[in-house]
């Protein structure tokens, strides 16, 4: 009931045109964290197209998910220059400090790890992005220091 | 047009209250770049210190002035000074700036990078004769992180919205010719004739017709639009205005990737302001010309940098590109006659109007006119957003502006154009850098990315870095894309772990060509692009890799491996500590030695070792035999397979 609410609190905005479709995705992934199966079938009810025309448009666009994320999202940059000047390694520490996959979700939801095509803050590389801010000039020890085991509990 | 004039008198005489009074002017730039760094801190420390005393000093947040190794950058102006300004202003260094100069009288040379403005202060020199500044020229960065991106009253201070002004006063096709004889090409990747692509959609029939400016900036190593966004939106805004003018428009986007939070947040400020101001929707400043403009946000798509790809993604469906003709010139959005033009494009357009085509084309080359922003980055020491004027060579770029490479390493490459362009070695750091010059030397101008590689960056690896990002990028709508990505990727991948046999060059390149020809949109068509040129400058790099198992780069991981000096290991037990497989046995300050079977070549043991011993060493090739013993004990009764 409480999620049928906020859902049309964010249709509210919008009058249900296919070019909306986009943003309303994004609105609503904003809202819960991620696409929950529910909202799709009423956003193509509200758009008016076919539940999988909805699908069809939120897999082909890398910012969509359909699993809700941790309540630390973190983001590594492989942008050339954080390639050249080694994220690669960076990704390998986080996936070994937090136990989990690029993509993957930590089980108690603290952290999700996900990779972004280039953040663009290419002159501070190697950067992550954490929760939308981005954290530049990083180490493979900086981010094990960061993200090490004793920072397991830690909200940031 | 009083109206403005009346606007733009009051924005002066603020901007020159503000230049000459008896306050303290203090410029955080707070970009994304100096966010990242810690500018929002420093501003904290300059705000609460300023409460805490009761100080008049002005607070402006300002965009960024290009150069990223210093951040955070703040510049402060006292009166009757030139302003200074400061680089890598943490929030300590914000205290012992407020304690040195702002309370005390000492300008803390040693930390400024140099002045802005009339007069001097001994041991500082004026910013733009420092050899970063020297030889750029900036013309769509002049106001970037000098004024305040959220107040449209700096722009207009500084003669914003003269280009609209005057467009207005022309007829349409009078505005085309005008972007015509300046010689301006699109900054956004192909150098199209910007004048040819809006007389296509002027004479192309019909009422309604769409502007797009495209932000959606994807090239991995490339940040130009964010800055100008972020610094500067108005120039955009104004372009776009001019823009929708001269090809019969009256509705404009902006397509902006959702990365740029910062950028998306200063658009929709300035939009308000100009719709404030009179400069948007109806009947414009009293001419009867209408414009609005609408953001549309990105959603993580490489491919809909591409002009068809970005029309079907405005209109919300997947973004995936179609064949051209029709070209969206004659049939765009919704099938109307479509303008899509980059961001930095737009902010030449509004320069070009304000002064004259002439004052444009006094930079650059004969066919490409005017200046360009770079994102310089990778491994140079300064790196940063520069814009130069065409034609400049790129040993300028990187040596005297870019103060040449990290550690003075060896410089091997240079990358333009993101995953559409090539590498560029060494012996041709004496070209011009210019559209036809680039797309000669097998790269492309693309948007402005430019990444420096040293000798530690190995060839192989970086045409498998672009390839895996094409191949993951590619919409999947043509085969040769789709498949013949993936091919190349899986060969590279082979290359970089030495499986592959000498005949995969041949089929490297034989592929590529394919790719290139049969490929529907610009993506797939460029793709291939890393590949071939790493094979034309770098092949015997190729050669190494794959006939002799080495990465002379010490990148690959399955072409090097580590020993441990017994000579030089003191046993501090550091690398045993944090090998992640329990590969390294010893005892204390006894040598310590791998377990080359268990040994998954992280390399986290090289980062460990204190530089005074340096013990772990990273050698190229493959494990020899005389390191490997004698198979371990036999498996475990779960018969779970050895591992090789």
């Amino acid at each position: 009931m409480e999620d049928t609410r906020r859902l049309e609190a964010v249709f509210a905005s919008f009058e249900g045109r296919q070019d909306e479709l986009i943003a309303i995705l994004q609105r609503v992934q904003a809202e819960f964290g991620y696409l929950p199966s529910e909202a799709m079938r009423r956003i193509a009810r509200f758009v008016g197209v076919p539940e999988s025309s909805v699908y069809a448009v939120a897999t082909f666009y890398t910012q969509f998910r359909f699993t809700p994320i941790g309540r630390n999202h973190i983001m590594v940059c492989r942008g050339t220059s954080c390639h050249v000047r080694g994220a690669p390694r960076i990704l390998e520490v986080l996936e070994k400090q937090l136990g989990i996959r690029e993509g993957e979700t930590t089980p108690d939801r603290e952290y999700s790890l996900e990779t972004v095509a280039c953040i663009g803050a290419c002159g501070l590389s190697p950067c992550i992005m954490v929760n939308k801010r981005v954290e530049a000039r990083m180490s493979p020890r900086k981010v094990a220091q960061r993200f090490g085991k004793a920072a397991q509990g830690e909200r940031t | 047009m009083s109206e403005l004039d009346a606007l733009r008198q009051r924005a002066v005489e603020a901007w020159e209250r503000l230049q000459s009074g008896q306050g303290v002017r203090i410029l955080v730039g707070t970009a994304t770049c100096g966010r990242s760094a810690g500018a929002l801190e420093a501003l904290e420390v300059f705000r609460s210190e300023a409460q805490r005393r009761g100080a008049d000093w002005r607070l402006i947040e300002v965009g960024c002035i290009g150069p990223c190794y210093a951040e955070p950058i703040v510049c402060i102006a006292k009166p009757r000074r030139p302003m200074v300004c400061y680089q890598s202003v943490t929030a300590e260094r914000a205290r012992q700036l407020i304690d040195r100069y702002l309370d005390g009288d000492d300008p803390a040379a040693e930390h400024a990078l140099g002045t802005l403005g009339d007069g001097t202060i001994d041991g500082i020199p004026p910013l733009f004769e420092t050899p970063v500044f020297k030889a750029q020229v900036r013309r769509t960065l002049r106001l970037c992180g000098l004024i305040d991106p959220t107040n449209i009253d700096h722009y207009l201070a500084h003669g914003g919205y003269g280009g609209l002004e005057k467009a207005l006063r022309m007829q349409p096709e009078e505005v085309i010719e005008e972007v015509k004889r300046s010689g301006l090409r699109g900054r956004g990747g192909a150098g199209f004739p910007t004048w040819r692509k809006w007389q296509f959609c002027r004479d192309a029939p019909g009422e309604v017709k769409y502007l797009v400016c495209n932000a959606d900036e994807g090239d991995p190593g490339a940040f130009m639009n964010r800055s100008l966004l972020e610094g500067d939106p108005h120039s955009v805004l104004e372009g776009m205005l001019v823009a929708g003018y001269a090809i019969g428009a009256r509705h404009g986007y902006i397509y902006c990737r959702a990365e740029y939070p910062l950028a998306l947040e200063r658009l929709a400020v300035a939009l308000d302001q100009a719709r404030g101001y009179g400069l948007l929707d109806e009947d414009i400043l009293g001419s009867g010309f209408s414009f609005d403009i609408q953001v549309k946000e990105g959603a993580g798509a490489f491919v809909c940098g591409e002009e068809t790809a970005l029309i079907a993604s405005i209109e919300g469906r997947r973004g995936m590109p179609r064949p051209r003709p029709p070209f969206p010139a004659v049939s765009g959005l919704w099938g109307k006659p479509t303008i899509i033009n980059n961001v930095e494009t737009l902010a030449c357009v509004s320069l070009i109007l304000r002064h004259d085509p002439e004052w444009f084309a006094r930079y650059g080359t004969e066919k490409s006119k005017g200046t360009k922003t770079f994102a310089l980055v990778g491994n140079v020491k300064r790196p940063g957003l520069v814009e130069v004027p065409l034609g400049i060579t790129l040993r300028e770029m990187i040596f005297d502006i870019g103060g040449g490479l990290v550690g003075d390493k060896r410089f091997k490459a240079v990358q333009t154009g993101g995953p559409s362009g090539g590498c560029i070695p060494a012996d041709l750091l004496d070209m011009p850098v210019d559209y036809d010059s680039l797309t000669a030397a097998g790269s492309i101008m693309g948007s402005g990315g430019m990444v420096v590689m040293d000798e530690e960056t190995c060839m192989v690896d970086v045409a498998r870095y672009f390839l895996d990002f094409a191949q993951k990028e590619s919409c999947g709508e043509c085969t040769p894309c789709r498949l013949g990505t993936r091919q190349l990727a899986a060969i590279l991948e082979d290359a970089c772990s030495g499986k592959a046999t000498p005949e995969d060059i041949d089929l490297l390149a034989e592929l590529s060509e394919g790719i290139k020809a049969g490929s529907l949109c610009g993506l797939g068509q460029t793709a291939p692009n890393p590949v071939l040129t790493t094979i034309r400058y770098f092949r015997q790099e190729y050669e190494v890799h794959i006939q002799q198992k080495r990465c002379p780069a010490l990148v690959c991981r399955q072409l090097l491996w580590y020993r441990i000096d017994p000579e030089l290991c003191q046993g501090c037990q550091l690398c045993l500590k944090h090998c992640p497989v329990e590969a390294i046995q010893g005892e204390k300050k006894e040598p310590h030695t791998i377990d080359q079977l268990k040994c998954t070549r992280c390399g986290a043991c090289f980062e460990v070792c204190p530089p005074k011993s340096h013990a772990v060493q990273r050698i190229p090739g493959q494990v020899p035999a005389t390191e490997t013993p004698a198979p371990p004990k036999p498996a475990p009764a779960a018969g779970l397979p050895e591992e090789t």
